[in-house]
């Protein structure tokens, strides 16, 4: 075992312990940056002034009728800008835009003694706006050609030859919907000037440092000039990582131009119309099989939806391609990827990155063509997948490949999926009206950083003289329970209780230059970093205790809060030595350091090792589905879930949960509306508040859910044998919605292929209905001819420029 | 007079220098109180969720958990509420707390504090009662309650983005009942709190809320533009969401008058100013129509708030009483200062949000003819199972003696302007044979009812298939249940 992925005798990671800010959680103690506000004396509030149309050029801004209105302070334009008007790193993100690029695009900041204040001084700001054509779909872009950013392409082996030696060739298209994060704290942020002029923003930030580094630019002051806190997030989900700069840049002009503090927090139809939000993408496809059924060939064009401005986009495509094959061996394989800049919210991380999105176009493929082959859906996905020794189609091999086939059997007994088959079969015989049908998918996902700057973190470790320790790292905690796994990580590498330690709020003047925090590297990162700390401290400590115990170095033992020699015999209590150690001018705190090597990435030919490792799952669905409306409910839920040795189980059971119920609100029920007529609300935004954007509520959990973690799941390599959590189990959603296929197509005849739209909302899933009655054709997948040919770019290849990559890399991290 | 106070967690609060627009959930904020948060202004996700002091059912107190973003704080002049900080802390954490702690309730815990709120609400549910041992199997049937009686619908308002409920839904049925000496069960025991007449002036207008019916019609004479507010859970969407604000607004929530139950000979009469939740709990199943449509009406947070008259006041096309209230051939009692008249609903809407209501008028109470059909179903048409506004929503009684539809009454929501009657689909069934074929020949004319449109919500295609297919469902399951599953 390597050292960093060893754990001693009593660990105190392994422990099943509830999230460390549980208690403050469930009293309504936990502060979140908007409950600074209150405590925070002065404040003043902001609002947007937003623009009513999805495409326009300014013509006019008068802001004088604003602060006619009683309690406006000021507002704010461009012209306030002292550095950067940009919000983004690629300069393509004015803060205060000329041009509209999207219906509800902020073009003026009110801040008043009030929000109701500042609200009625938005209102009156008048603005003039010449109105531009604008592009609301994915469609309407690739028809006009507006692309942005890099069009990658992900090849191997000879895909001609694929097909041509195929006994099954389909293609088809699809096009499916992104997601709205709706963490349920929206953004925030609290801006406020010390006495030398620097900048504190306490923000609900993801990624602190680059919040910093944005509102340096905008500022035009260099970063030691401005710290970023973020307490917690009520949330984040991938929604906080690059989003939030803008907004706190705005609040710390306003503070600077004011003197005061300012308090930005979007409400919800803010946040909905100003954020932005899951990729939607648009593919087209040809597959080949063989006369087994196995993948000879793929050839597909990814469309991403990118929205106005490219933000995380190009990062995301890349990883939509790198996940495409998600658990399926596929020789020969072309896949091209293109952005679509259209006049929505300028799309972002979302919780498995372009990932997910990337592996639903193959499990629709499979569901779509498992039929046309004659194959049961699950035989089709069980034969088709990697074996230990081959590789992704980006050149990297499938380390413990044969996680999936365990992971699968075990889904497979434990859910006792033949019996539950027998009698789904029996149920549907005798139930006319309704069906039932049983899902189960696989998910592979790839966890790293594709370009080695990003793979770092770093922590301080703080040992007080009577023996507590205060800890802090580089990642947020947004409700993954990366502070827990923090505190976890510290108390086992020192030897001592839990209870000794206690975690500060991370600070971007405690620990610099942090990579953005996704839980599916934090723990990875930072858990190497306070380690790292912990055990320069504990080094240091061993000699003091060594001559206390008169034992050699080696043989001094830390645990549960005492030292020991190997062999037993006298105790020194923590604390006393702590102390000891102190008398002798030992150093009792550290920064700590960490980063990952051996990973290679060449985004050029996309083509390399860009992951550490993957982390693999299975799920078994299962739905029944009312053939009058299409509703539906979710019956049981089976997962087993590799997260290598669990640093603390029940936080992870609980990131496995709350992933696939947010992946099967994607897949199902969460509507992105956005409106395509021609009148002038053409771009807005149809579903921007709670009550038109349905979130899964309790009546989506699935009514029996049995989630286990994979035993003897040892990690080499990554800190105390663990793996990533974070993002992985929400594809294993895709269950959910191969199950709603499955008992549509089950309304038919035997053996017929229906095709699905995803979100498969109870329309959708009766329309699929319809279809499987009609049973007149295939679904619209296309056997053999021309069918559909996947575009190929006519122009360059334009590969991701490497600052992308490096955001790759953030947030693979971080969501 | 004095100004409002609220008793929160105890101790008394004023509202002096309250706007009367300013909401229970910025007030409480703004005295520091930031447990409870702001996920939504509309009512969608619980996370403001607080607990009231309502009168219960039998002279003592009843703790109700509520949507703080909607109600004005005026409205909780001489009330107790009870936030998450007032029911335990992280020293002495209340068992509901404490449960949701130890199992991973919380994640990002920003739900968290709502939940328990409305977690406690049901903890102390005074007819919560475990689930006996006999009923065991039944209980293994029914996934929406726990072994110690827990109704998982008291959750229905409350959103997580974090947990996938799991931990949430365990942590609920693992309670227990309250200790001897628990001080909110205790508090149960003792009268509500009482009525006061209120009234709060502020920069955007005034609030009053009178103690008599009486005094409410002079001051809605005097003030025929003013705005009436009951739960306030429209209301309430109005000024979070669109910015309303009315220069008077007249509380008729507490009226002694507007919330009476009679169970009479030939009429249920149910005053206008009761929640649904209060109004489901007091008729007990008594009209088996509007026991279907109870659980599938907004969420219990908003069923604890929402008035039967305020969902009528409204005159919204897609509210989810009219369709069961016409299917019952329900009869408006309007009241003003020149008296009562009653009108059918089938007579009350005129067009969008239009009705006959005159200024100075308001709904008094709702009467149900007796006796009711024996027939009858509802069919809400939503993208979520819980807490969704319906597509379409159809309310269906129908008489069938011996085989034959003597009479049939259709509401529908959703499909038009207002709520309608599907008359022509009851002509098409009326003196029909209840068969398969006549269910089908009736489905499409019931398919060409209305004009459905276009929406977020849904398509016109799906809104028209929909309505047929209700029609065939009901017939489905009237006539072999044990076939029909979900
Ligand atoms: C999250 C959420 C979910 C919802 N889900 C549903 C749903 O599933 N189905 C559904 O039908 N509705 C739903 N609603 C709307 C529903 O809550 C309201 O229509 C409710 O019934 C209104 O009652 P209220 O007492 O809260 O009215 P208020 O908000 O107090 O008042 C609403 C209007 O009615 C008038 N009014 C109130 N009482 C009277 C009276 N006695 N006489 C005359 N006029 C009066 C008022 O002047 C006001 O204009 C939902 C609302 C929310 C916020
Ligand atoms: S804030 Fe969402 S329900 Fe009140
Ligand atoms: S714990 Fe984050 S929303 Fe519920």
């Amino acid at each position: 075992m390597s050292a960093l992925s060893d754990r001693p005798a009593n660990p105190v990671v392994g422990q099943t312990i509830p999230h460390e800010s549980a208690g403050l959680h469930v009293t309504g103690q936990a502060l979140y940056t908007d409950d600074l506000t209150v405590r925070t004396h002065g404040v003043l509030h902001a609002h947007p002034v937003q623009a009513p149309h999805a495409h326009a050029r300014i013509t006019r801004m008068d802001t004088e009728p604003a602060l006619a209105v009683e309690g406006v302070v000021r507002v704010l334009t461009k012209a306030d800008v002292p550095g950067v008007n940009d919000a983004g790193v690629k300069h393509d993100e004015p803060l205060f835009p000329d041009e509209v690029m999207f219906y509800g695009h902020a073009v003026a900041w009110v801040l008043g003694e009030t929000l109701e204040a500042a609200r009625l001084g938005a209102l009156a700001v008048e603005v003039d706006y010449d109105p531009l054509p604008a592009l609301v779909n994915v469609k309407e872009a690739i028809a006009a050609e507006r692309f942005q950013g890099a069009t990658p392409r992900m090849e191997r082996g000879d895909i001609d030859a694929g097909f041509a030696a195929a006994a099954h060739v389909f293609s088809g298209e699809f096009e499916f919907a992104g997601q709205e994060h709706f963490y349920l704290e929206t953004h925030c942020s609290l801006a406020m000037v010390d006495e030398s002029g620097q900048i504190f923003v306490q923000s609900s930030t993801q990624h602190p440092s680059e919040t910093q580094d944005i509102v340096a630019h905008v500022m035009g002051i260099p970063s030691h000039e401005v710290t970023v806190q973020c307490l917690r997030m009520g949330g984040g989900f991938g929604g906080k990582e690059m989003q939030p700069h803008g907004f706190a840049a705005i609040a710390a002009i306003g503070a600077t131009l004011t003197g005061r503090p300012v308090r930005l927090r979007l409400n919800r139809t803010q946040d909905l119309t100003m954020s932005g939000k899951r990729h939607g993408f648009h593919a087209q496809w040809r597959v080949g099989f063989n006369a087994s059924g196995r993948l000879q060939a793929l050839d597909a064009t990814l469309t991403a939806d990118g929205g106005w401005s490219l933000d995380l986009s190009e990062p995301v495509l890349a990883r939509a391609l790198c996940h495409i094959d998600n658990a399926y061996w596929v020789p020969n394989v072309r896949v091209n990827g293109r952005i679509a800049q259209t006049n929505k919210t300028s799309q972002t991380a979302f919780r498995g990155f372009g990932g997910p999105q990337g592996m639903l176009v193959m499990e629709d493929i499979l569901g779509r063509c498992a039929p046309l082959l004659g194959l049961d859906a699950m035989e089709l996905r069980r034969r088709n997948f990697y074996r230990e020794g081959q590789s992704t189609p980006y050149g990297q091999p499938v380390k413990d490949a044969d996680r999936m086939g365990t992971c699968w059997d075990q889904v497979t007994k434990t859910g006792e999926v033949e019996r539950r088959r027998n009698q789904i079969a029996t149920f549907n015989a005798s139930h006319p009206t309704s069906r039932r049908a049983l899902a189960m998918t696989p998910v592979k996902f790839g966890i790293s950083f594709n370009l080695t700057a990003f793979n770092q973190a770093g922590a301080l470790v703080h040992v007080y003289k009577d023996g507590s320790v205060l800890i802090t790292h580089g990642g947020t905690e947004m409700g993954q329970g990366l502070h827990t796994k923090m505190l976890q990580v510290a108390a086992t590498a020192l030897g001592v209780p839990l209870s000794t330690v206690r975690l500060a709020p991370t600070r971007t003047d405690k620990v610099p230059n942090t990579s953005a925090t996704a839980a599916s590297s934090g723990a990875d990162l930072n858990g190497g970093a306070v380690k790292n700390a912990c055990e320069q401290i504990v080094d240091r400590l061993r000699g003091v205790a060594s001559s206390i115990l008169g034992v050699h170095p080696s043989d001094v033992r830390f645990s549960d809060g005492t030292v020991t020699s190997v062999g037993g015999g006298q105790v020194i209590p923590w604390g006393d030595l702590v102390n000891k150690a102190y008398f002798q001018r030992i150093q009792l705190w550290a920064a700590g350091f960490y980063r990952t090597e051996g990973l290679h990435w060449d985004s050029s030919v996309m083509h390399g090792s860009p992951f550490k490792y993957f982390s693999y799952g299975v799920a078994a669905a299962e739905v029944e589905v009312d053939g009058f409306t299409g509703a539906y409910r979710l019956r049981r839920v089976d997962i087993v879930h590799d997260v290598g040795d669990s640093l603390s189980p029940l936080l992870d059971i609980g990131q496995v949960e709350g992933a696939f119920v947010q992946g099967a609100g994607w897949l199902t029920l969460e509507d992105l509306r956005w409106d395509e007529s021609d009148r002038p609300s053409r771009g807005r935004l149809a579903t921007q508040a709670a009550s038109t954007y349905k979130l899964p509520s309790f009546s989506e959990m699935p009514e029996v859910f049995n989630v286990a973690l994979l035993e003897r799941a040892h990690e080499e390599g990554a800190v105390y044998g663990s793996k990533a959590v974070g993002e992985p189990p929400l594809m294993l959603a895709f269950s959910v919605r191969e199950a709603l296929r499955q008992a549509a197509a089950a309304f038919g005849p035997a053996g017929i292929s229906v095709d699905l739209a995803s979100p498969a909302t109870p329309e959708a899933v009766y329309w699929a209905v319809a279809e499987a009655r009609r049973a007149s054709e295939h679904g619209h997948v296309t056997e053999g001819g021309t069918g559909v040919v996947p575009d190929q770019s006519t122009a360059d290849l334009r590969p991701a420029h490497p600052r992308s990559e490096q955001a790759t890399n953030a947030a693979t991290a971080g969501v | 007079m004095l100004a409002p106070t609220i008793t929160v967690n105890g101790s008394a609060g004023t509202l002096s220098g309250v706007d009367p627009s300013t909401t229970a959930l910025d007030w409480l904020r703004s005295r520091g109180l930031t447990g409870a948060k702001e996920g939504c202004a509309e009512g969608e996700c619980g996370a403001c969720s607080i607990m009231v002091a309502r009168p219960g059912d039998d002279g003592g107190t009843r703790w109700t958990a509520i949507n703080a973003c909607l109600v004005p704080a005026a409205s909780l002049d001489g009330g107790e509420v009870v936030t998450a900080e007032g029911l335990g802390s992280p020293q002495s954490l209340h068992p509901v707390q404490h449960e949701m702690a130890v199992r991973g309730g919380s994640q990002c815990g920003y739900c968290t504090p709502g939940f328990i709120c409305s977690m406690a609400a049901e903890y102390y549910r005074p007819d919560r009662m475990p689930v006996a041992s006999a009923d065991e199997h039944d209980h293994e049937l029914d996934h929406e309650h726990g072994p110690n009686g827990f109704d998982l619908h008291s959750l229905s308002g409350n959103l997580c983005r974090c947990t996938g409920y799991r931990p949430i839904r365990d942590a609920a049925y693992a309670l227990g009942e309250p200790d001897a000496d628990d001080p909110f069960a205790g508090r149960c025991l003792a009268a509500p709190p009482a009525l006061t007449s209120t009234r709060q002036e502020g920069p955007t207008g005034v609030y009053v809320r009178p103690t008599s019916l009486a005094a409410a019609l002079d001051l809605y004479a005097a003030h025929p533009q003013a705005v009436l507010v009951a739960g306030s859970t429209d209301w309430g969407v109005e000024v979070n969401i669109r910015g309303a604000r009315a220069p008077f607004a007249i509380g008729i929530d507490r009226l002694p008058e507007l919330r009476t139950l009679d169970v009479g000979e030939d009429v249920i009469e149910i005053g206008a100013a009761l929640t649904l939740s209060e109004i489901e709990r007091r008729l007990d199943g008594r009209v088996p129509l509007l026991a279907k449509l109870f659980p599938q009406f907004a969420s219990r947070l908003i069923r604890n708030g929402a008035t039967i008259g305020g969902n009528l006041g409204t005159g919204s096309p897609i509210g989810d009483t009219p369709p069961a209230l016409l299917a019952l051939e329900a009869v408006i009692v309007l009241a003003s200062t020149d008296g009562e008249r009653d009108v059918p609903l089938a007579d009350y809407f005129t067009g969008y949000r239009q009705t006959v209501k005159q200024p100075g008028e308001l709904i008094r109470a709702i009467r149900v003819p007796l006796p009711l059909s024996g027939t009858t179903a509802f069919h809400k048409i939503a993208k979520r199972r819980f807490d969704d506004i319906s597509s379409v929503a159809v309310g269906f009684a129908l008489d069938v003696a011996d085989g034959i539809v003597s009479r049939a009454r259709i509401g529908l929501g959703g499909v038009a302007a207002t709520p309608i009657r599907a008359l022509a689909t009851e002509a098409a069934l009326e003196g029909q044979p209840w068969t398969a074929d006549v269910a089908r020949a009736a489905a499409a004319v019931l398919r060409q009812e209305g004009t459905p449109m276009d929406d977020h919500r849904a398509s016109a295609a799906y809104r028209t298939a929909t309505l047929g297919t209700a029609l065939l469902k009901l017939h489905a399951e009237t006539a072999t249940p044990q076939e029909v599953g979900a």
